[in-house]
C-alpha cells in the first residue's frame, strides 16, 4: 500500500502565544525532503527577538498554567493524544516526507509512541501521591512539587515528533510552559502537529520557534529567563548547552548519543526456533531509521563459536531489506535525513575500508530509480576490531561494525570500551548470564533479548559521554519540577538557643 | 617540518573567510555522538569553553582545531581534512545558515608520516 506525499502550505510561521506569528526579521529558509530534495515549505529563520517574544508569552501563560490542576493537565495530554491518533496517517506521511524514513516506521513506530507518550504522562500525573512525614510528635515535613516555569527544549531530526513528545509531555503535564525549537532539517512535522492540536492548548503554554542553531538555538539555550534547558544531539553542542546553563545556574539535560553494543551469546544458536529468528532481527535493527538512532545497535559482538552460522542468517536478513519508495508500506529503509549526513556516512564507509575492516555487505549508495536526487545508502556491515574508528564513532547511518569475542569477560570488555553508554543489547538463553552481563554493561539502557523498544514507562538516558539526565518514566516528572520542602512545627515552645 | 594532523580544502577556506568577515576570529571543535556528531563545529573564538581534556591539533586557515582527548584516542592515526558540503546540519556551527556544512574526510597516516607527526598539546 502506498501513501501519498502530503500537501503543504508554501510557508509556515512560528507558533507563539497561541498564534501563528511571522519571524520579526521576516526571514525564512527552505525546507526540503531528503526523499527527493523537493521543496516542502518556507520555515521561519528566527532570531533572538523571536526567542524573547516566545519566552515572554510563555511566562504570561505560566501565571495560569503553573497553577492549573493535575486533572486539567492530564486531560490536555489525553485530548492531544486522541487528536493525534485521529490524524495519525497524515502525521506519519508528513514525518516520512520531512525526515526520509519509511512510512512503515513513521506509522508503526514514531506516531504510535508519540501518542503513547502523552497518554502515559497524562496518567502519571493523576496517580501521584505526595510525601508527608512526621519528624517528631510536633513537626511535619511535606515534599511539595512545583513547576520550574518556562523551559527551553531543542530537539533532533531523527525522530522529530517523537523527540518533541518526549520533551513536551512531561514538561507540560508538570505545569511548565515550553519554548521548543525543532531541528532545521525537519521542522515541518511539529508545525503541522501544532495546527492539529492548537485549539486544545491554552495560549502560550506551548510555543514553537524555528531557525538555525547559531541564530535561534543559542539565544534560547542561553536565555536568562528559561528555568531549564533540555537537548538531544551531539557532544560539542551538549557541552555548549551545559556551559550556558552553568552561566544561568539552571539545570540542563543532555542526551548525546552512543555507540551501542549488541551482544550475541552462543546459547542463541542452541535451537533453531522463533527466538533465534528474533535475535537475527535484533542484529538487523542497526538499519532501523536508516541507522539514525541514538541507540542504534551499531556494534555487534558475536561469540566466536557461533559467528559463521549466525552471520549467515543475518546476512540473508540484511540482503532481504527492501529499499525504494519510502511512502510504500513494504519499503524497509528510506532516505538519510540530509545531504551532509549522507556525505558523512559515506566518509565513514571510506574510513572503514581504509582501516582494513572487511566489508560484509553494502558499502555503497543505493541508486533509487524513483528518486535519483534522494540520499540513500545500502545497509552496510563491516567486520573488524573495536579499536577501529567505525567501532568508536557514531556514524549515524546504516553501518554495522561486527566483531567477535571468546567469553563473557571479553564481551564486557569490548562492550564497555567506548566513550559512550546509551543503549546496549544482549541475547542469551542463559538467565544467569543475562543478569550478570546486564549489570556489567555501562549504559543507561540494556535491552535483554529484545532491542529498539521504547515504552514511555522505561527510563532512557546515558552513562559516560552519552549525556546527563533521563527521559521517559514517571521519574521524568521531577526533571521538570522543583522540590519544595515545607517543614512545619506545631509546637508553641521555642527551641531554646536564644 | 612535522606532518600536520589537520588540513583544510580550498572550498572550506572560502567559507572560513566568509564567516570570519562576519563573526571575527573562529575556532573549530570536533563533535562526537548523536545526530550531527563526528562533525567539526565552527564557533566564534572563545565561544566554546575548552577544557582540560581538550587537545589542540593544529591550525586550519588561522583557526585552532580542537578535539576531546577521548575522541583523539581514535584519531591519532588519522589525518583529518576539513571540507564543506551543501547541507543542513543542526547544531550551533556558524556556517549552517549559509546552507553549508563543514565535514571531515579522513586518511590513515603512513608509517613514515606517523614517525614525524606534529605533537598534540593541551588546548
Amino acid at each position: 500500500m502506498a501513501y501519498q506525499r502530503p500537501e503543504f502550505k508554501e510557508q509556515y510561521e512560528n507558533y507563539i502565544g497561541g498564534e501563528w506569528v511571522a519571524p520579526i526579521d521576516g526571514k525564512y529558509f527552505e525546507n526540503t525532503s531528503p526523499i527527493d530534495e523537493s521543496f516542502i515549505a518556507r520555515i521561519p529563520q528566527s532570531t533572538s527577538k523571536d526567542v524573547d517574544l516566545a519566552i515572554a508569552k510563555g511566562w504570561e501563560a505560566f501565571e495560569t498554567w503553573g497553577k492549573s490542576s493535575p486533572a486539567e493537565r492530564s486531560m490536555l495530554m489525553f485530548r492531544i493524544a486522541d487528536r493525534l491518533e485521529e490524524n495519525i496517517e497524515l502525521l506519519a506521511a508528513v514525518e516520512t516526507c520531512d525526515n526520509g524514513k519509511g512510512i512503515r516506521e513513521s506509522l508503526g513506530a514514531d506516531l504510535v509512541l508519540v501518542i503513547d507518550q502523552f497518554r502515559y504522562f497524562g496518567g502519571c500525573i493523576r496517580t501521584e501521591a505526595g510525601s508527608v512525614t512526621n519528624i517528631d510528635a510536633e513537626t511535619v515535613t511535606m515534599e511539595v512539587h512545583e513547576p520550574l516555569g518556562v523551559v527551553g527544549q531543542i530537539i533532533p531530526w531523527n525522530f522529530p515528533l517523537l523527540m518533541a513528545a518526549w520533551k513536551i509531555a512531561p514538561a507540560l503535564v508538570t505545569g511548565n510552559c515550553v519554548v521548543i525549537k525543532p531541528a532545521e532539517q525537519t521542522p515541518v512535522s511539529l508545525l503541522i502537529m501544532m495546527e492539529i492540536i492548537a485549539d486544545l492548548l491554552p495560549p502560550g503554554v506551548l510555543n514553537v520557534i524555528n531557525g538555525f542553531g547559531a541564530e535561534c538555538g543559542k539565544p534560547l539555550a542561553s536565555h536568562p529567563d528559561i528555568k531549564k534547558v533540555a537537548f538531544t544531539g551531539e557532544t560539542s553542542t551538549g557541552r555548549l548547552i551545559m556551559q550556558y546553563a552553568a552561566e544561568n545556574i539552571i539545570p540542563a539535560t543532555t542526551e548525546l548519543g552512543g555507540k551501542s553494543p549488541n551482544i550475541f551469546f552462543e546459547s542463541i544458536m542452541d535451537e533453531d526456533d522463533e527466538f533465534l529468528d528474533k535475535a537475527v532481527e535484533g542484529l538487523v535493527f542497526f538499519a532501523l531509521n536508516q541507522g539514525q538512532v541514538c541507540t542504534c545497535p551499531s556494534r555487534a559482538l558475536i561469540q566466536e563459536s557461533i559467528y559463521d552460522k549466525f552471520m549467515e542468517k543475518c546476512l540473508a536478513r540484511v540482503e532481504a531489506i527492501t529499499m525504494g519508495d519510502p511512502y510504500e508500506l513494504s519499503t524497509m529503509m528510506g532516505a538519510q535525513a540530509s545531504n551532509d549526513q549522507y556525505q558523512k556516512i559515506l566518509s565513514y564507509i571510506d574510513i572503514g575500508k581504509q582501516e582494513g575492516a572487511e566489508l560484509l555487505c553494502g558499502g555503497e549508495v543505493y541508486e533509487n530509480e524513483l528518486y535519483p536526487n534522494g540520499y540513500y545508502i545500502k545497509p552496510t556491515m563491516f567486520k573488524g576490531h573495536n579499536k577501529m574508528r567505525i567501532f568508536q564513532e557514531e556514524i549515524f547511518g546504516p553501518v554495522l561494525a561486527v566483531t567477535t569475542f571468546k567469553d563473557e569477560a571479553e564481551a564486557l570488555e569490548i562492550a564497555n570500551d567506548t566513550q559512550f553508554g546509551l543503549g546496549s543489547g544482549l541475547w542469551s538463553r542463559d538467565m544467569h548470564q543475562v543478569h550478570k552481563v546486564s549489570r556489567g554493561i555501562q549504559a543507561g539502557r540494556v535491552w535483554v533479548n529484545c532491542y529498539h523498544i521504547y515504552p514511555a514507562g522505561a527510563s532512557f538516558g546515558g552513562y559516560k559521554n552519552s549525556g546527563i539526565g533521563r527521559e521517559n518514566h514517571a521519574m521524568m516528572l521531577n526533571g521538570y519540577r522543583h522540590t519544595k520542602n515545607i517543614l512545619t512545627s506545631y509546637s508553641k515552645n521555642k527551641l531554646g538557643f536564644f | 617540518m612535522p606532518v600536520e594532523r589537520v588540513s583544510v580544502t580550498e572550498a572550506a577556506v572560502e567559507v572560513i573567510d566568509r564567516l570570519r568577515s562576519e563573526h571575527g576570529e573562529l575556532m573549530f571543535h570536533l563533535s562526537g555522538g548523536c545526530c550531527d556528531g563526528s562533525s567539526p563545529m565552527c564557533y566564534q573564538k572563545g565561544e566554546f569553553r575548552l577544557g582540560g581534556r581538550d587537545l589542540y591539533l593544529g591550525d586550519i586557515h588561522g583557526c585552532g582545531f580542537y578535539m576531546h582527548a577521548d575522541q583523539f584516542e581514535y584519531y591519532k592515526n588519522s589525518h583529518t581534512t576539513v571540507d564543506v558540503v551543501k547541507g543542513r546540519g543542526s547544531s550551533f556551527s556558524l556556517e549552517i545558515p549559509l546552507g553549508l556544512r563543514f565535514m571531515i574526510r579522513s586518511r590513515i597516516f603512513t608509517d613514515e608520516e606517523m614517525a614525524d607527526l606534529r605533537p598534540v598539546v593541551a588546548a
